[in-house]
């Protein structure tokens, strides 16, 4: 059930003060997107209405409840995470499957994959995907590879590493990155990035239950922006599967996690503004990536604007770039567009002008169909 | 192969550093069939596997660290202000100790009136160091004004201490036009070329090795100076927590590895981030030497940190101080404490064991101040500290194109083609962007 307007805007405000409390998110400045909430599917029962943070502890909860080999792990989680996404599992669970790891992301990773080798099913958190580095050597040399230097007699396939990524208006280098790149380039991982606490819910149960290690991260500025009315059972959405979430002929949009509800701003402003008419893709997951729906968009289209915050050079947008010139070329009616981030760190002041913000994005759609 | 360890014991004892490669250069190896029929018992005595130096025992036997009492907390000043040994007394002059009081007490008005700020949307993020006010401040003291710092992100008042002033603080907590950082980090991200204070990074531990490598180039240099490294005791957790302590003792580093442990990283505490006795334990793993001082106790650690610096410059190794403490702030604020520890719990650190307080106790038994003293410089701080704010406040941020500067030390043609496009659009587009709260695009 979609929420009527007026509940939303006094969510954004709710958001707003939450947020100074909890993630210091200052009065001054509001989130450079509207959300619109996603419909739940019918068949997956009854719903509730929560934020990305409540439906992930909702899908921890699931797991939890069902798989008794399932644990919980990080820095922070025992007493509910500095995201608030395991509130009340410890309570419920105890301490021996919800538990505070020492403070060491190579550690909390390579704990995971030796619990999942042993045959529990592991989640670990990362607390910001821009410290997930001292990892890197275990999830790309280690975590990538179990399976497959093993002669599949090992894997670690039951490893989920969740960790919050993206901008979130005053986070600076260090608490705004989005690192899927680097990880999309380990054939053995799995990455899977949601739009919204739907979509958190059902993707992060497939993560944890597909036979392969998976990332997911989570776009922290949609913790409490994002609300809606989510299923509260057990259902799993596909994962390497892309949504269309608007159909349309003349541009196709491409993002995940938080720049999806920028470009579906931008679909609006186009037809506004333009008359141009826009098929929004949320890719979803990173790797392995759903080549169908984008191919089939962007034949359909013949123009293509892909957007992420990383930054442009060698960032996820690249490889569909790549793809789609290789696979469309004769569809194409103008050089594919990819607003970004710039060439430099996160920078904090100028976050404004470093975001590839609807304005942005919006003139890159002039320029497809001007070309 | 014990005549090639008899041999190398032989020469061990007649007093060469322990050398295999110098052993087997001299063709000890051909004794082999000369002597392998003699008795192997007078060897026994003692291992001689590389590196040892202990000896053999004949009952099974594990070293249980928890039969083992804890490593002491030194201490100078009681709670009640008083000098508990004579000999331990640093003698500091009234005019060091007044500024080690201004110092500590001016980081706390400028910690309530930032995070204040915060609370009221003003600035975008916060860390207070309450608490660890001696930590800093002590520590600073026992320096010179030439050695490195590392720290993490919770040493304000170490660099109050070296001078860095009211209006840096607060600009570099607006980013603005006058930030040193140039408004790209966070706020408390402090750093100070001048004052030989590197710039704090968010990641955890990152500093650790490389305060390690920065002490073997000074010693290589021979300035004379040490490196110091902050570090919390959920920092050194991490894997660089370990390269740091490892190179350091291996590579006979000069540098003070400084653990302030307060009790807590974010929620988590102490019980589930070690379960040894504390940081200074791993000291005698890695030979480095180790003491744990009570970090509330200003002139402890500053006992501590001048002699560390005389081991790290006379012995050319590091040594490390665990300064236990207990962080009566929230972490930052993003941060609700009340979630996971007790009012009680906080309260009873902020007045029982303060270190402020301490310190005031023994300035006025020295009656070197009262409480007419200590009004007038409360108002006086407070004063300083609101004229700062108001002025860095007031000033606008560095221009938008200063974003793109600093990745290299020269722009890219790319880069450069970003920054223009970047001009560009904000300029046909300047209403949807705050240009008038940023300097001038060049």
């Amino acid at each position: 059930m979609a929420l009527p307007s007026k509940t939303l805007s006094a969510a954004c405000r709710q958001f707003s003060l939450l947020c100074r409390r909890f993630v210091g998110t200052t009065a001054v400045r509001s989130v450079h997107f509207s959300y619109v909430p996603d419909t739940p599917d019918p068949k997956h029962g009854s719903t509730t209405r929560m934020n990305l943070f409540q439906s992930i502890t909702s899908a921890l909860d699931v797991c939890l409840g069902k798989d008794p080999t399932a644990v919980i792990f990080g820095e922070d989680v025992a007493f509910g995470g500095v995201f608030r996404c395991t509130v009340g599992l410890r309570d419920k669970y105890g301490e021996a499957r919800v538990f505070n790891s020492p403070l060491s992301e190579q550690g909390i990773v390579a704990f995971g994959i030796g619990m999942a080798i042993a045959g529990s099913t592991a989640i670990a958190e990362i607390q910001f995907a821009d410290y997930i580095f001292p990892a890197f050597d275990q999830l790309r040399n280690e975590a990538a590879m179990f399976r497959y230097r093993t002669g599949n007699q090992f894997d670690c396939g039951r490893l989920t590493v969740r960790a919050p990524c993206m901008a979130v208006g005053h986070g600076a280098l260090y608490h705004s990155q989005s690192v899927e790149a680097f990880f999309g380039h380990c054939p053995g991982l799995k990455v899977v990035i949601p739009r919204g606490p739907i979509q958190a819910k059902g993707l992060l149960l497939s993560c944890i239950r597909d036979e392969n290690p998976c990332i997911f991260f989570e776009p922290k500025i949609l913790y409490r922006a994002a609300i809606e009315e989510v299923p509260t059972g057990d259902y799993e959405l596909p994962l390497s599967k892309a949504s269309v979430l608007l159909e349309g002929s003349d541009v196709t949009l491409i993002g995940w996690g938080t720049q999806v509800h920028v470009l579906r701003e931008v679909a609006a402003m186009a037809q506004d503004k333009l008359n141009v008419s826009c098929e929004l893709i949320d890719l979803c997951t990173i790797l392995p990536w759903d080549k169908d729906t984008v191919l089939a968009s962007a034949a359909k289209t013949g123009r293509v604007l892909i957007s992420h915050e990383a930054p442009v050079t060698m960032g996820f947008g690249a490889e569909l770039a790549a793809t789609i010139q290789s696979e469309c070329f004769l569809n194409l009616e103008a050089p594919i567009e990819r607003v970004c981030g710039y060439d430099t760190p996160f920078p904090h002041v100028f976050e404004p002008f470093y975001m590839p913000d609807k304005w942005r994005c919006l003139e890159a759609v002039k320029r497809l169909v001007n070309f | 192969m014990y005549c090639l360890a008899r041999a190398l014991n032989l020469i061990a004892t007649n007093g060469t550093r322990f050398n295999v490669q110098k052993v087997a250069a001299c063709g000890i190896h051909h004794t082999f069939a000369q002597q392998g029929s003699q008795s192997t018992a007078r060897y026994e005595d003692k291992p001689e596997f590389p590196g040892s130096r202990s000896r053999y025992v004949h009952k099974l036997e594990f070293l249980d660290p928890d039969s083992q009492e804890g490593i002491p907390v030194y201490r100078v000043l009681n709670r009640e202000g008083t000098i508990i040994d004579e000999s331990q007394d640093p003698k500091l002059s009234r005019a060091i100790v007044e500024k080690m009081y201004h110092d500590m007490t001016l980081l706390n008005t400028m910690d309530r009136v930032l995070y204040e700020s915060q609370r009221q949307g003003r600035i975008s993020f916060y860390m207070t160091n309450y608490g660890e006010e001696g930590t800093h401040v002590g520590s600073a003291a026992a320096l010179d004004s030439k050695d490195l710092i590392f720290g993490q992100y919770r040493e304000a008042g170490v660099l109050m201490w070296r001078g860095y002033t009211l209006d840096q603080f607060m600009n570099q907590c607006y980013g603005n036009q006058n930030d040193l950082g140039k408004g790209r980090q966070m706020p408390v991200h402090y750093g100070s070329r001048d004052l030989n204070f590197v710039t704090i990074s968010s990641p955890l531990a990152t500093q650790m090795p490389q305060a390690s490598g920065a002490a073997y180039a000074l010693k290589l240099q021979q300035k004379g100076l040490v490196a110091i490294c902050f570090f919390g005791e959920g920092a050194a957790s991490e894997g660089d927590a370990h390269a740091a302590l490892n190179f350091a003792a291996v590579l006979d580093c000069p540098i003070i590895f400084f653990c302030r442990n307060n009790g807590y990283a974010i929620s988590t505490p102490t019980k589930d981030q070690y379960r040894g006795d504390g940081i200074a334990a791993r000291g005698r793993g890695y030979g480095i030497p180790t003491v744990r001082v009570d970090g509330n106790d200003v002139f402890a650690v500053y006992n501590a940190t001048k002699a560390a610096r005389d081991i790290c410059l006379t012995q050319n190794r590091p040594v490390l101080i665990e300064a236990m403490t207990y962080r009566i702030g929230h972490h930052s604020t993003s941060d609700d404490s009340s979630a996971y520890r007790s009012v009680d719990e906080v309260s009873y650190w902020d007045q029982q064991d303060n270190p402020i307080t301490r310190l005031r106790h023994f300035m006025v038994l020295q009656k070197w101040w009262n409480d007419d003293a200590e009004q007038n410089w409360k108002m006086e701080s407070r004063k300083m500290v609101m004229k700062a704010f108001a002025e860095a406040e007031g000033r606008k941020k560095p221009s938008p194109d200063s974003m793109f500067h600093d990745v290299y030390t020269d722009m890219h043609p790319s880069l450069k083609e970003q920054m223009q496009a970047m001009k560009k659009h904000v300029t046909e587009h300047k209403e949807h962007y705050p240009l008038e709260q940023y300097d001038k695009m060049t």
